[in-house]
């Protein structure tokens, strides 16, 4: 049997707050399959963006274990932990989060900074990442000069340059027009169907949900039990 | 790597411009106001820079204003250790009226400018010199600034020596050195003395200070307590030091005001610093976001703080390298109004090394509570940041 590619193993999460304990999560205990399309779905304030965040590694779980590609990320210190991001988690944000003095392909060019790929290496990349998401003719467009959809695809191709285990998108489409986001939806779904990456949604929109291949659903913390698209 | 690393950090230097501009403007004010205040101590010092470790002064132990007999010339010149022997007089003519001030002296004719070779004289300018009574050398500074050539007859009115002395350039000076002193006025010591005897006989074969060249190999201090030796317990006691330490004598009566402009010259730059750190503070809260989002792709904190670090030494350096280069031309341009304070003013380049060191320390210390602040952000935080 092929290993999950994320292990969350009663995984809790509170808050401190003026001396009260806020719990967000409680107990969440579920596997994502290499190659699965989860979506997270949930109202505001029911820990879906905590629980992405403690799987993207970018937060610590209050107890529990969430193992990713064979490694306990809640053990890391952050150091390792800004390391293993790098290697292993690509980032799709509501709202972009380009670099607004970089054009496109540096943006996409970024991430493989944290690499040893030599410039020519990490430019060619850059190129196919961007070819991917079809913005070869936008290479050296600013954020400011792209539409919403583009940004995001940008966003994307920064998110896959480096061929990360795992793709933790945030509301990807939440900042965008039907259209656009249906764009994006159609290119995450084509990712992971035809470059097999796993990927993790977020989402309110029932669309973007169904365009997933599961759903969970988090109500107060706790999570419901998977749904299995067709 | 550290191409894009470069562009990103100069791109962020060049976001907000209008702010940058304003820093730049700043730094550059400050850092050039530092090079100007840094080069008037240097002009302070310049009479102290230029003097000579092989010349002595002996003068009056009393002060200044009291003066020695011709006689001793003689007695001095026949201690050990001594070389060359000059004397000369504190003048203090008035060139039409008092702001027209210049240093004047009467001096030995036919030894000073032996003891002084950093006056560079055409030898027949200095022969037409000794030959003419009324002869009179002046610095070329000083003869560009009223129009003197040679052979211009020049009327001084003497303040400590009454009267009216008309003086005749015979010869025009020039500074060995960017240091020397070309804004002097010299004539005979003869024809001073002449004078007196006829109107002020008591003040006559009298001299201001003894100028004393070291023999080679000679140490100063021995010749200087051989000397006041000499005169130890007669009625006119001499004191007797190195040039350096005579010249000292006078810049230690205005030591307050030297250590004023130093200290304003240091907070200029620490106001410029905390004009710079908060600009950097301001530019690195505007980006948590961005700086949130690095550290989540897996950009190391070091490397965010290596980022913030960046754009304030850009900012920093280039406003250093402005004003480092503008600072020469703009000394320039003062010491013509300077002229008759300071004769010297001229910006070293140990001046502008610190002038870019200055520009290198507000750089770093700008950045420093920015760059932890961007280095310590928690990435979740950062992301909910609205810039």
């Amino acid at each position: 049997m092929t290993p999950p590619c994320v292990s969350l193993q009663h995984v809790s999460k509170h808050y401190e707050r003026g001396g009260q304990r806020l719990p967000v999560l409680s107990d969440i205990h579920f596997d994502i399959q290499p190659g699965d399309y989860l979506a997270l779905m949930g109202p505001s304030g029911s820990g879906k963006s905590t629980l992405l965040n403690l799987i993207a590694g970018i937060d610590q779980p209050s107890s529990g274990a969430i193992v990713v590609g064979g490694t306990d990320i809640a053990t890391l210190g952050e150091r390792a932990l800004a390391d293993w991001r790098a290697a292993n988690i690509g980032f799709i944000f509501q709202f972009y989060n380009l670099m607004p003095v970089l054009n496109a392909l540096e943006n996409v060019e970024l991430p493989l900074l944290l690499t040893g790929l030599n410039r020519r290496q990490r430019r060619e990349r850059a190129l196919f990442a961007l070819e991917l998401v079809g913005l070869s003719d936008r290479l050296q467009h600013y954020p400011s000069e792209l539409s919403g959809g583009q940004q995001q695809r940008v966003a994307i191709a920064r998110a896959i340059v480096s061929d990360p285990t795992l793709l933790v998108a945030d509301e990807p489409t939440g900042d965008l027009d039907r259209k656009s986001g249906e764009e994006i939806l159609t290119l995450l779904e084509r990712l992971n169907r035809d470059a097999g990456k796993t990927i993790i949604m977020v989402t309110h929109d029932q669309k973007a949900a169904d365009a997933a291949r599961s759903v969970r659903h988090l109500e107060k913390g706790e999570l419901s039990a998977l749904e299995v698209r067709a | 790597m550290l191409t894009l690393f470069f562009r990103f950090a100069l791109r962020n230097t060049l976001r907000h411009r209008l702010r940058s501009l304003l820093t730049l403007a700043g730094l550059i004010v400050a850092i050039l106001a530092f090079g100007l205040l840094q080069t008037i101590i240097s002009a302070w010092y310049a009479g102290v820079n230029a003097a000579s470790p092989n010349r002595l002064i002996s003068r009056n132990a009393i002060s200044l204003t009291f003066p020695l007999p011709l006689a001793y010339a003689e007695r001095i010149r026949a201690q050990e250790g001594i070389e060359r022997l000059s004397w000369a007089n504190w003048f203090g003519g008035v060139y039409i009226d008092e702001s027209n001030f210049f240093p004047s002296f009467a001096v030995d004719a036919p030894s000073y400018f032996a003891l002084y070779p950093e006056f560079v004289l055409p030898a027949e300018q200095q022969a037409a010199f000794i030959r003419d009574r009324r002869g009179a050398v002046v610095g070329a500074k000083l003869a560009k600034r009223f129009g003197w050539e040679v052979g211009d007859v020049v009327p001084l009115r003497g303040t400590i020596y009454p009267g009216n002395w008309d003086f005749v350039v015979r010869g025009i000076y020039h500074g060995r050195d960017a240091s020397t002193d070309e804004n002097q006025f010299f004539f005979q010591w003869d024809y001073l003395n002449e004078r007196l005897r006829n109107t002020l006989p008591g003040m006559s074969n009298q001299v201001g200070i003894y100028l004393l060249q070291l023999a080679p190999g000679q140490n100063a201090a021995g010749v200087s307590v051989r000397v006041d030796a000499e005169f130890r317990n007669s009625l006119a006691e001499t004191l007797t030091e190195t040039e350096k330490a005579f010249q000292m004598s006078f810049v230690a009566m205005t030591g307050a005001i030297v250590s004023a402009i130093e200290i304003v010259s240091y907070v200029v730059i620490l106001i410029i610093m905390a004009v710079m750190a908060n600009t950097m503070a301001m530019a690195a809260r505007e980006r948590s976001r961005e700086y949130a989002t690095l550290k989540a792709l897996g950009f190391p904190p070091h490397g965010i703080g290596m980022l913030v670090l960046a754009e304030s030494l850009l900012l920093a350096l280039a406003g250093g390298a402005i004003a480092v280069a503008l600072t020469p031309p703009l000394a320039s341009a003062i010491s013509h109004q300077l002229e008759q304070f300071f004769p010297v003013f001229a910006v070293q380049t140990v001046t502008m090394q610190h002038q870019a060191l200055a520009a290198l320390g507000i750089g770093c210390v700008a950045a420093i509570l920015p760059a932890l602040r961007a280095m310590r952000i928690r990435i979740t935080d950062g992301l909910r940041a609205i810039a």
